[in-house]
């Protein structure tokens, strides 16, 4: 386990480095000169080839990346366009709301994907199944960014039981923005929880385990789960990169300063070193949660466990 | 003799031909499809909402009604006169829904055939060759693939801007590595059948065998993807105009017709249903005819 986990480690590196490259390179394309957005006013050609050699802007795209990627190695992201302040400054209190939000939602999603799903997959022909495959079709093909909305009227305009917008007022602040990120997520992690379930309780070792008398919940939850629970954990994984999306716009709706936000506003600002900064961040948590999917995946694979274990059993 | 005939005596020529006649093969993945009751109704809603679009420059005018100011009228209720109601600036919002419809649409599918494009190539190329053109495209594709695809456009539209061709670009591109992946096992499974070696044994070029056998055969699991990811693309057009980032008022898309609408829903909730049910509507009906598409071109994938 210890080496699949190092050998994973190591093969994070040129994923962040190439992903960095990518927006790198898309980000550098844009037209117009960044000492125009960054004078302004002032600007005039003699102050703003200045300006080029004193931002390294004047040298080959290759060399800009490196040098780039060794103050990234420094933690540094670069000097903002716009505010002239370090990146990382904006970065690091914007990253502390976003998280909170991602993790939020995610228990959320989990805690209550995952049991729904399997209710739903043990009695598939009830009403609670019947309606949780409604719900389900009816949370994958809802825009968050209108659920966010209509949340907002219910709980906050309608009952002002929820406050509708920023993060000041601690835990009750979180929960519309995490129901509205997780809700597709949710509805897919119950779908494929469902479908995943019910395929395994159709196979051979549970009609095993029934004819030797293991009690139903055990049945359930000790035999058929283990195997149910891959599909969603790919499920789960793959979502990552979606969620982190989803921030961009969940923190619109909620008028929360966080990464999403960030993003946004330097783009409009036209504040390149942001626009890298944050979408690099971004990147690189995507890339850090598929990592840790993957291990929770080989932790629960025997198959994976087996290839780098120590002793391998040879039955 | 005797053995055939049916209850009913054949008649005439007609009659005792068609008995012999094989239905074919789209008749009956037609008749499958149609028994599956949610797919249809997915069918009916998007052939709904393809039809107005088609028809909206005969519905209502767009110069005098979609984009004209109205301030005489603003923020009615839903009513008689203006179904949904107006919005902020005395527009009909039924009106701009209609012409939302004509932009999602265009942009979602052109997007799509932008990704399919480059996934046919890539993931043909990489499914059918396998070997070192299979992983230096697959390992190429995972890149792009760590890289959420709602930030891979966003960065395509912050470095070029987001004119209505950067976005069906940008969208295109940011779903094209997952269409490979989708082409690429497709082909895998199709690539060590018999046909293939026959057609290669007789000499037939690589492009024409994928083109004539190959693609043909895995357009199945392609047609469901396809489906799936335009109602992706459609809701990732609504998200980018939402954050302002994607189609400019006073163009009406359903996604800025709630980014302007956000402020005045406190007192006018109307403003923001009309534009959120539609694009809930849309995408459930892609998102079920998706779902039936998979059951009918693959039984074996049914629950």
């Amino acid at each position: 386990m210890v080496r699949y986990t190092i050998k994973r480690l190591f093969e994070l590196i040129p994923v962040i480095l190439v992903v960095t490259f990518i927006v790198f390179t898309i980000l550098s394309m844009t037209p117009g000169d960044a000492t125009n957005i960054i004078l302004g006013n002032d600007y005039t050609p003699e102050l703003g080839a200045k300006l080029r050699v004193e931002l390294g802007l004047d040298r080959s795209l290759i060399v800009q990346y490196f040098h780039y990627i060794w103050n990234l190695m420094h933690g540094d992201f670069g000097i903002s366009y716009v505010t002239r302040a370090p990146v990382i400054d904006q970065l690091s209190v914007r990253l502390a709301n976003t998280a909170w939000i991602v993790v939020s939602a995610m228990i959320l999603c989990v805690s209550v994907g995952i049991p729904i799903g399997i209710r739903s997959a043990t009695k598939p022909n009830s009403i609670f199944s019947q309606c949780t495959m409604v719900f389900g079709l009816m949370g994958v093909s809802m825009p968050i960014f209108w659920l966010g909305l209509l949340l907002i009227l219910l709980f906050s305009v309608s009952l002002g039981w929820l406050p509708s917008s920023g993060m000041d007022h601690g835990l009750k602040s979180l929960i519309l923005p995490a129901i509205t990120l997780g809700f597709n997520y949710m509805a897919n992690i119950m779908r494929t929880t469902r479908s995943s379930m019910m395929e395994a309780i159709r196979q051979d070792y549970i009609r095993t385990a029934r004819a030797k008398g293991v009690a139903e919940h055990d049945v359930i939850y000790d035999h058929a789960l283990g195997n149910a629970l891959m599909p969603t954990i790919t499920i789960i994984g793959m979502n990552v990169g979606t969620l982190l999306g989803g921030v961009v716009l969940t923190e619109t709706v909620f008028s929360i300063p966080g990464m999403g936000r960030l993003l946004v506003e330097a783009i409009n600002q036209r504040d390149t070193p942001c626009v890298l900064g944050t979408l690099v961040v971004m990147a690189i948590c995507v890339a850090v949660s598929n990592l840790i999917v993957d291990l929770i995946y080989a932790y629960i694979d025997p198959r994976i466990r087996a290839q780098y274990g120590a002793k391998v059993r040879k039955a | 003799m005797q053995a055939t005939s049916a209850a009913r005596p054949i008649t005439t020529k007609k009659e005792f031909y068609a008995q012999f006649r094989k239905k074919s093969i789209a008749h009956e993945l037609w008749l499958r499809f149609l028994k599956n009751r949610t797919a249809v109704i997915g069918l009916v809603i998007f052939c709904f909402i393809v039809t107005v679009a088609v028809a909206a420059p005969w519905l209502t005018s767009y110069d005098n009604v979609v984009v004209k100011m109205n301030i005489a009228e603003r923020l009615q209720p839903p009513g008689t006169a203006h179904w949904f109601g107006t919005d902020e600036l005395g527009r009909d919002i039924l009106a701009r829904i209609v012409y939302g419809a004509r932009i999602s649409l265009v942009i979602g599918i052109s997007a799509i055939s932008v990704s399919l494009v480059v996934g046919l190539v890539l993931g043909g190329a990489a499914g059918y060759y396998g070997g070192k053109i299979d992983s230096v495209i697959m390992r190429a594709m995972d890149v792009f693939l760590s890289l959420p695809d709602v930030l891979l456009a966003l960065a395509i539209i912050a470095a070029f801007g987001n004119t209505k061709l950067n976005l069906t670009i940008a969208i295109g591109l940011s779903f094209a590595p997952k269409f490979s992946r989708v082409v690429r096992s497709a082909v895998m499974g199709v690539r060590d059948n018999e046909y293939i070696e026959a057609a290669r044994s007789i000499g037939a070029l690589d492009t024409r065998i994928i083109a004539r056998h190959v693609l043909p055969n895995c357009i199945g699991p392609i047609i469901v993807q396809v489906t799936l990811y335009v109602a992706n693309a459609i809701l990732t057009i609504a998200a980018l105009s939402f954050i302002g980032l994607g189609i400019q008022p006073p163009t009406p898309e359903w996604g800025n017709m709630l980014a302007s609408g956000r402020t005045y829903m406190r007192d006018f909730p109307h403003i923001v249903m009309a534009p959120g049910l539609a694009i809930f509507f849309t995408i459930l009906a892609l998102n079920l005819l998706g779902d039936g598409l998979r059951d009918t071109l693959d039984p074996r994938l049914k629950h």
